[in-house]
């Protein structure tokens, strides 16, 4: 197998997220996009470090970068459905283009 | 050793191509609660190919985090905010806004894509070992101590914000 393999899928599911944030308004859809990016970047980091830890047999760095990211994204999730509610709470939608109080 | 890699590099493909799918789907689907069931392939597809990279730990990681806690998660959301459970058209910017995203999403994929190819051209896996469970957690527990302790007060200051913010009073 390739590394470009799963660098190029990363690349892709990245795209696509990226995708997604910018076109979608509702807040828990974009919510899902941000999730696709960061699976992303888990795909490249233990892609990296498998292709690392076939020189070197003691370094699993690559997955324990893999495991900090995951940890990050589910405080991530929590504290932005939060917001979410939130929001929902206060002005009954949670389209993402209605939160525009510090236009001027 | 050569059968096997070819039916590695199947299986990649095939998954591959569901988690794209799947992923499109995330972003152009017009039902809420369709898009986040489609977000379930595309991690499940993710937790295959760790596997398929001998990661085992991360694997089952993916799936317990990801596809039982945060899946649910975005259900409640979906649920608390009461979205409408048919389709619903008015998921999406205007059109305008759809083609500069479309746009710059090609654009970053042909940058990545170029870069990529250009810089690991045909870099081969080598010999791709089952990196164990025992050695991660090695890992963890000595070189990388301090981010632990630090991400495990992150979790911590998570979880005291989430429910301060979403409590009523």
């Amino acid at each position: 197998m390739f590394l470009n393999q799963f660098l190029l899928l990363a690349a892709i599911l990245f795209c696509i997220g990226v995708y997604g944030v910018l076109a979608r308004k509702n807040g828990v859809l974009v919510l899902m996009s941000i999730e696709l990016i960061l699976n992303a970047v888990n795909i490249n980091l233990v892609a990296f470090g498998a292709y690392w830890n076939a020189t070197d047999n003691t370094n699993v760095s690559g997955q324990v970068f893999a495991l900090f990211v995951i940890a990050v994204a589910a405080a991530e999730v929590g504290v932005g459905l939060a917001l979410v509610l939130l929001i929902y709470r206060n002005r009954q939608s949670i389209d993402i283009d209605d939160v525009d109080m510090l236009k001027g | 050793m050569f059968a096997l890699l070819v039916a590695q590099n199947i299986a990649f493909y095939i998954i591959a191509a569901l988690m794209v799918v799947g992923a499109l789907r995330v972003v152009t689907c017009k039902n809420l609660m369709h898009a986040a069931l489609w977000l379930v392939l595309v991690l499940a597809g993710a937790a295959a190919q760790y596997i398929l990279l001998a990661s085992e730990f991360v694997a089952i990681t993916q799936v317990l985090v990801y596809l039982g806690a945060i899946i649910v998660l975005f259900l409640f959301g979906i649920m608390l905010t009461r979205a409408k459970t048919g389709t619903d058209e008015d998921l999406d910017n205007k059109k305008s806004a759809k083609f500069i995203g479309g746009g710059i999403a090609v654009l970053l994929l042909g940058l990545m894509g170029y870069s990529l190819i250009d810089g690991f051209k045909d870099t081969e896996f080598g010999n791709l070992m089952v990196q164990r469970t025992a050695q991660v957690s090695d890992s963890i527990f000595s070189t990388y101590l301090l981010p632990f302790e630090v991400l495990s007060i992150l979790l911590l200051a998570a979880l005291i914000g989430a429910i301060v913010l979403a409590r009523r009073d």
